[in-house]
């Protein structure tokens, strides 16, 4: 029987040898397409903006000119919006972080009567759309004196940042054995210590990678800002609107500033895209 | 939303005996925890207060507004907001263009759905199969394409699919027998939607990918050999052993793609330039379109409320298979 299998295992690989190149070619034809929007982009960006408005484009590079990117800087304010997407999204996230790791722990190290209802609400305001939510949100705003400010953006963040960050934090915390802590607790410390000490440490690189990942989609909110906001104090994603205007695009410096949006949100979402992998779908994966 | 916006929750709990939130005095039986049951209610105080306030009030404030006559004027406080019972419905629901809405924005979703798990299930099949190098470039575009910004992707979909000088248009033309020089991909709905709805797939088919690839890992390989001693074919292991032990996880994808594609609308307003046509509405954009251009908050109101309806039927299910996941373990 092992000898049997044994040679359907051979023969399998042989043919496996075989067939690989074609799943490579395959692979990379793949590759070849998904990453097409992706070239062109950054294709656009750095050729000279002439040759972007051609109706037969060369599909490779023509020359590399950054010019592109000076025109991006000219035609709005930049740096204004940056600024602001970034005072908006650190501050969501760190309400979001201290506020979603209390609640994190509560559901996560703790049984008491109501906790499944907690969970399921906790569960239940992340399927609620967005959009849904924009006029009442709005008038609520309005009414409060906080529309067209900043604090009013980011308290309404809050409702997709929340539930996301007590669900991710409270996934890396029963990863981390509950026996650790005892264990500090029978040594003399107390809850608190024991977590402060112990599971804190052990949380602490999933709490980097959540905090990025919360940023990132705060930062990448684009109906709020555009609705919430007037343009003089407009958001990074709002911003990208600016290159249309009624006298038509500006392709190739609207390139380059996607291209300034995209690569440094790109680069950060690859480093923690892997430890976010791995937390959010470990449970779902046991199952 | 986008692909990138959300994420799998890991698991739900066994469920215990669920009674209503206890009075903070009584101790419930079986409680393990020293410090008595308010502590997990204090940890849990302030998340929950912002939750009410962001979500639980304009939730409720949701649903009055349906009910109201609210406009312009009710907005700037010169006329109060009456109640006018189901009015707002009645007028949505006996109005054939939101019908229509209904209708396109379900085909769409369904199609980009489908298309979604379809290609992200060959992918992920695929990723199986290719050498080390051609897996790593292929992950990398993925991780790229997922974590673009969705105004950037639609951004640049948009200059893809350029009328004029778009390199799409240029590419398909090099084809013999294809002149598509000058093709306006926008001047139909049924069109337009397509290439939008290619955008929705490019930017969700990544995270569909990533997990399914994590799904396959877990599928034993003795029970895919001992299939394929039996006589099954590829075909044969693919759907008697691995789609039954991913079930999960696709009945999980498919729900949270409905739930992004039926919410689908940065990709359809940034596309055309913030004011869709007729053609191009779905659910969400309309309820904009009714709420802010036509300034009928209260019918804008109605009709995101149907649409959260909606989606409640497929959080139902969804909700399900996390509570079974959470037995299982």
């Amino acid at each position: 029987m092992s000898a049997l299998i044994g040679a359907a295992a051979r023969q399998k690989s042989a043919g496996r040898q075989k067939s690989r190149l074609g799943w490579n070619l395959l692979g990379l034809l793949v590759f070849v397409t998904a990453g097409f929007p992706l070239y062109w982009m950054l294709n656009t960006a750095f050729k000279p903006a002439k040759d972007a408005i051609d109706a037969d484009p060369s599909l490779l590079p023509t020359g590399i000119t950054f010019d592109n990117f000076g025109r991006a800087l000219d035609i709005a304010d930049f740096w204004g919006p940056v600024g602001r997407s970034m005072v908006v999204s650190l501050t969501v996230v760190v309400i979001g972080m201290v506020v979603g790791l209390l609640a994190a722990l509560a559901i996560s190290r703790f049984a008491f009567r109501g906790r499944k209802i907690v969970i399921v609400g906790i569960l239940a305001v992340q399927m609620v759309p967005l959009v849904a939510m924009i006029i009442p949100v709005f008038l609520l705003l309005n009414d409060l004196g906080q529309y067209d400010r900043l604090t009013g953006l980011i308290i309404t963040y809050l409702t997709f940042i929340l539930p996301f960050t007590v669900w991710t934090l409270r996934g890396f915390i029963v990863n981390i054995p509950k026996e650790l802590e005892e264990a500090a607790m029978v040594d003399g410390c107390s809850r608190t210590g024991a977590f402060l000490r112990v599971v804190f440490p052990l949380l602490a690189p999933g709490m980097v990678a959540t905090s990025v990942y919360g940023f990132i989609q705060a930062w990448n909110e684009y109906l709020y800002a555009l609705m919430l906001l007037s343009q003089k104090n407009q958001t990074a994603t709002v911003w990208l609107g600016n290159f249309t205007t009624k006298h038509g695009t500006e392709y190739a410096p609207m390139m380059a500033g996607a291209t300034m949006m995209a690569v440094p949100i790109v680069a950060l979402f690859l480093l923690v895209q892997r430890k976010m992998a791995a937390g959010l779908t470990a449970g779902a994966v046991k199952g | 939303m986008s692909a990138a916006d959300t994420h799998i929750p890991a698991k739900v709990p066994p469920p215990r005996q669920a009674p209503p939130p206890p009075p903070e005095n009584r101790r419930p039986r079986g409680q393990r925890t020293p410090g008595g049951a308010a502590v997990p209610w204090l940890l849990l105080a302030p998340c929950l207060l912002i939750l009410a306030l962001v979500m639980g009030y304009p939730l409720a404030r949701l649903v009055t507004l349906s009910f109201q006559k609210f406009g312009q004027s009710q907005l700037w406080g010169f006329q109060p907001a009456e109640s006018v019972g189901f009015d707002n419905f009645a007028k949505v629901l006996g109005d054939g263009e939101f019908w229509a809405v209904v209708v396109r924005t379900i085909v769409f979703a369904g199609g980009a759905v489908v298309l979604t798990m379809v290609i992200g299930m060959a992918l992920a099949l695929l990723l199986q199969r290719v050498s080390g190098w051609v897996k790593m470039l292929i992950n990398i575009v993925l991780v790229a394409s997922w974590g673009m910004p969705v105004i950037v992707a639609t951004t640049v979909f948009k200059w893809l699919f350029d009328t004029d000088y778009g390199v799409f248009n240029a590419l398909l033309s090099k084809l013999p027998g294809i002149d598509m020089v000058g093709h306006n991909w926008f001047a139909s709905g049924p069109e337009g939607l397509a290439v939008i709805m290619l955008l929705v797939v490019w930017g969700a088919v990544p995270f569909v990918v990533i997990t399914l690839s994590a799904g396959l890992t877990q599928v034993p390989k003795e029970l895919e050999e001992a299939a394929r001693l039996d006589g099954a074919g590829s075909w044969g292991v693919f759907r008697y052993v691995t789609l039954p032990v991913l079930k999960p996880i696709i009945v999980m994808l498919t729900t949270l793609s409905v739930i992004w594609d039926m919410g689908v609308f940065p990709q359809v307003f940034v596309m055309r330039g913030g004011h869709p046509e007729p053609e191009f509405q779905v659910l969400n954009t309309y309820s904009y379109d009714r709420a802010f251009v036509v300034n009928d908050y209260a019918q804008g109101s109605a009709i995101a409320l149907i649409t959260v309806l909606l989606l409640l039927g497929v959080v139902a299910v969804y909700m399900r298979q996390m509570l079974k996941i959470g037995e299982v373990e």
